[in-house]
């Protein structure tokens, strides 16, 4: 009797014990409405992938919780020569599968990412030199100098020679490959988190790497995965507890969210800028009643189309006021400088005037290109601007289709076919000279055949240009922040865009969870902390 | 009757073949695929190089002419989106899909007979009214409503069943089966109501119409003359004659269960092919698309090979007209 009492004791004492022990390994499970298409960190650029690939593989620097870059596989590093940058690598770093991490990775990783099937062919400039000094130590050799050659290296990660040569994965899987790549399925990195399982578009199980080199700021022992594309059952699993943290969460359910009893939203400025840009290169607009020539070629025509837009009404009645309405075509965030700059005021009478002094007095028609599932209320603001534009007299039939068609009507591929549209742009370098280059930039330069690829409208000045170039190679940062500034006023004088807004992240978090959100919407959950269940 | 069935399997690959080059000239209004596969920094010149990579610039005739070649040797190619082949992948999601559909169909079987065979013998009570009602309900609301309405009551006030997904499952060779665990039966059960919904209303007004019919027959009123019992009529007569139309209905039934999964499945997140194919065209990965396509028609048409080959075997009136027709 008194052993079968103390056995008793004896295992409810240990039962207590687990119930009280510190909530120091837990499982988070979270869902993204996108997928994670393949392991291999070189074939997609895309925030979503980048930010899953950041928790197994890492980067010679990192960035921040405030995006600030900071050493990560490398320890430090300098320039002594503004075209030779010099890495001192982290000693004793070994990855997942056991193997050190040495220079002839980064050497490795360097001719990888700028094989044919890479998508990150920007990352590097093509005819840089890397070169080995010693296990620790690695040089890259430029062609002319770059003082923003890192900014992405945060995303750039170092991949492991010994293992994908063991494996047969030294090139990226190309588009029009007929065998699987092994590192599409398998991964082998030297990040806070190790791939447990993964099965495409069903479920990735990430566990916690025992060895990492870092001290770990999270307490799981593992992150479950799952897509979930509908919007409705991603906020359901939310709200019934099955996962812990989703992304994204519409704006529509903010509100029942935060009033659930286990989680609630963690919103804040996305780095995305949204603008509507309008066609200025054809002579005559490929949609429009204007017959002989192109109305938006005439400043005061755009000008009177960003004074018709009221920015505040998209705020508060479109965006439920999450959104971040922006004078510039990049986030704050990004430019100290961008506080100097103030949008033009909301003004429908002096719209109308500016359209009669440009021979429009009784307004035009024309089509609105418009993505439906791109980004938040995408079609939802288009649909404002075409009300607010009918204001001034200004008749805009809306076109809004799923991004898929959208595009390959839009884009160079499809011939620029837009004559007005809705896009919305983060600069990947998280750097102006990136919007200056490839949304402002002149299309057709016969020297950079990539200047203006993504603008779409064909806006065109060769003095922003100019300054975009000067930008490019200018290490002193107040300088170039002013130079920056000199190629925005440009670019406003011009009314080359229509800037909107920065729309806001949206993340749905269990009140168990704690963890950080980065402007960039990267969800990085080894910042996360899980209470016990 | 060999001539008969080969004559048919002529007949189902000129069907597929059609539905390839169907398929095929539609794909150029799914979008440009290379946009999904590239990030924004990707310069024009890459993206024209992938386009030429794969084809994209050949007209369709040519581009269809290379898959047929290929689907013949049973080659379906990579996945745009995954780099993975399209095979493995269709091979990965098929359990979840045909356990789902099989699920669904047993559901809408079950069901749909016994509250089918209670109106019609209970015509007047309140129940058989009320079933009246849920059969309105099924045919006329959508499913993903219905697969909504499921959620938030069962998963999200409730708090009884997952919203989504698979639960755990069991390995068994390549075959995956929820069906051995009890997270995986209970994630089950939303989907196989919403996805059989349909089907079991179906299948209620099928067994209630013909019942009603069977039992005003001759031969039901002679067993009654005979004094059999109520019960022995009702369901070793009357049912037995009624099920004949209802299993026909039902097989026909169950291509189009496995098709139309597309939505319950992305409601549920059920990793299974209709989810893959709606993945697919939302990215245009035109492989996946082409071989989901091919592969549903290859059920369609072999479903309904089967049933006309066991038409002739069963009704040796039409082996007759048949056979003198060949």
């Amino acid at each position: 009797m008194s052993i079968c009492r103390s056995l008793f004791a004896a295992t409810l004492a240990g039962v207590l014990a687990l119930a009280a022990s510190p909530a120091s390994s837990q499982t988070l499970r979270y869902a993204n409405q996108g997928e994670l298409k393949s392991l291999d960190p070189y074939t997609l650029n895309e925030t979503t992938t980048h930010a899953h690939l950041g928790h197994v593989y890492e980067g010679l620097v990192e960035r921040g919780k405030d995006l600030k870059i900071i050493p990560a596989l490398a320890e430090s590093w300098e320039t002594p020569e503004p075209t030779r940058w010099r890495f001192h690598l982290r000693k004793n770093v070994k990855f997942h599968n056991g193997d050190p991490f040495t220079a002839d990775d980064v050497v490795f990783s360097a001719q990888r990412v700028l094989a044919k099937g890479s998508d990150l062919l920007t990352r590097i400039p093509a005819d840089a030199k890397v070169v080995k000094i010693d296990d620790y130590t690695v040089d890259f050799i430029l062609s002319s100098p770059n003082p923003i050659l890192i900014s992405q290296w945060d995303t750039w990660y170092i991949m492991d020679k010994k293992w994908a040569e063991a494996n047969n994965a030294v090139a990226p899987t190309p588009v029009a490959a007929t065998t699987p790549s092994y590192a599409s399925l398998h991964a082998n990195g030297t990040g806070p988190f190790m791939i447990e399982s993964h099965q495409p578009g069903v479920k990735t199980v990430f566990k916690a790497n025992p060895n990492w080199w870092n001290k770990p700021e999270h307490n799981l022992k593992e992150i479950v995965f799952t897509p979930i594309a509908s919007d409705a059952t991603r906020v359901a699993a939310l709200l019934s507890g099955e996962v812990d943290v989703i992304e994204p969460v519409p704006l529509q359910d903010i509100q029942r969210v935060n009033s659930s009893p286990n989680a609630a939203v963690l919103t804040g400025p996305e780095l995305r800028t949204i603008f509507l840009g309008m066609d200025q290169s054809r002579d005559e607009l490929l949609y429009s009643s204007v017959k002989g020539k192109n109305p938006f070629k005439d400043v005061r025509v755009r000008e009177a189309f960003y004074k018709a837009i009221d920015i505040d009404l998209i705020k508060n009645r479109v965006m439920r006021g999450l959104s971040t309405p922006s004078a510039l075509m990049v986030a704050p965030e990004l430019y100290p400088l961008s506080k100097d700059f103030t949008r033009p005021k909301f003004d429908p009478n002096a719209a109308k005037k500016l359209l009669a002094d440009a021979g429009y007095p009784d307004g035009f028609e024309v089509t609105m290109d418009c993505p439906n599932d791109r980004y938040v209320n995408d079609a939802a603001i288009c649909q404002a601007v075409v009300g607010m534009l009918a204001r001034v007299g200004v008749k805009v039939n809306l076109l809004a289709q799923p991004k898929a068609q959208y595009f390959a009507k839009v884009l160079k591929a499809g011939g620029f076919k837009t004559s007005f549209y809705l896009l919305g742009w983060t600069p990947g370098t998280m750097d102006s000279h990136n919007v200056l280059h490839d949304i402002l930039g002149c299309r057709e330069d016969p020297k950079d055949p990539n200047r203006g690829q993504a603008n779409l409208g064909g806006y065109c000045n060769k003095d922003l240009d100019a300054l975009t170039d000067k930008i490019l190679v200018e290490a002193d940062t107040a300088k170039r922040d002013l130079l920056i500034k000199q190629a925005f006023d440009i670019s406003i004088k011009d009314y080359a865009y229509i800037p909107l807004h920065q729309q806001s992240l949206a993340w749905g978090v269990s009140k168990k969870v704690k963890l950080t959100q980065r402007a960039d919407n990267q969800v990085l959950l080894y910042w996360a902390t899980k209470q016990g269940e | 009757m060999l001539a008969f069935t080969l004559r048919r399997i002529v007949q189902a690959i000129a069907v597929m073949f059609a539905v390839g080059i169907i398929a095929f000239s539609m794909f150029r209004f799914a979008g440009d695929p290379v946009n999904q596969m590239v990030g924004q920094d990707t310069t024009i010149a890459e993206r024209e190089a992938i386009r030429r990579s794969l084809g994209l610039d050949d007209p369709v005739i040519l581009q269809f002419s290379h898959y047929a070649a290929n689907a013949a040797q049973f080659k379906f190619g990579i996945s745009y989106q995954f780099r993975l082949p399209v095979t493995d992948l269709l091979i990965e999601r098929m359990p979840a899909t045909l356990e789902l559909a099989i699920c669904a169909t047993v559901f809408a079987m079950v069901f749909g007979i016994l509250m089918g065979v209670y109106s019609a013998l209970k015509r007047d009570t309140v129940l058989a009214k009320l079933f009246q009602a849920v059969s309105l309900v099924g045919i006329s609301l959508p499913t993903f409503l219905i697969g909504i309405l499921l959620i938030y009551l069962f998963a999200v006030t409730l708090g009884w069943l997952p919203s989504f997904g698979r639960g755990e499952v069991v390995k068994l060779g390549w075959w995956t089966t929820g069906l051995l665990t009890l997270s995986g039966l209970k994630a089950l059960i939303m989907p196989s109501i919403t996805l059989g919904l349909f089907q079991m209303t179906l299948i209620m007004r099928l067994v209630r119409a013909e019942m009603l019919e069977v039992l005003r027959t001759d031969y039901i009123r002679f067993a009654r003359a005979r004094g059999l019992t109520t019960r022995a009529i009702h369901f070793g007569h009357a049912l037995k004659n009624t099920l004949i139309p209802v299993i026909t209905v039902a097989g026909l039934q169950f291509g189009s269960v496995i098709a139309f999964s597309i939505i319950t499945e992305t409601v549920f997140q059920w990793p299974g092919m209709g989810l893959l194919f709606v993945q697919a065209v939302q990215n245009v990965d035109i492989p996946i698309m082409a071989a989901y396509l091919l592969m549903v028609s290859l059920i369609f048409v072999t479903i309904n090979l089967v049933v006309d080959i066991l038409y002739t075997v069963v009704d040796p009136r039409l082996r007759a007209t048949v056979g003198r027709a060949a």
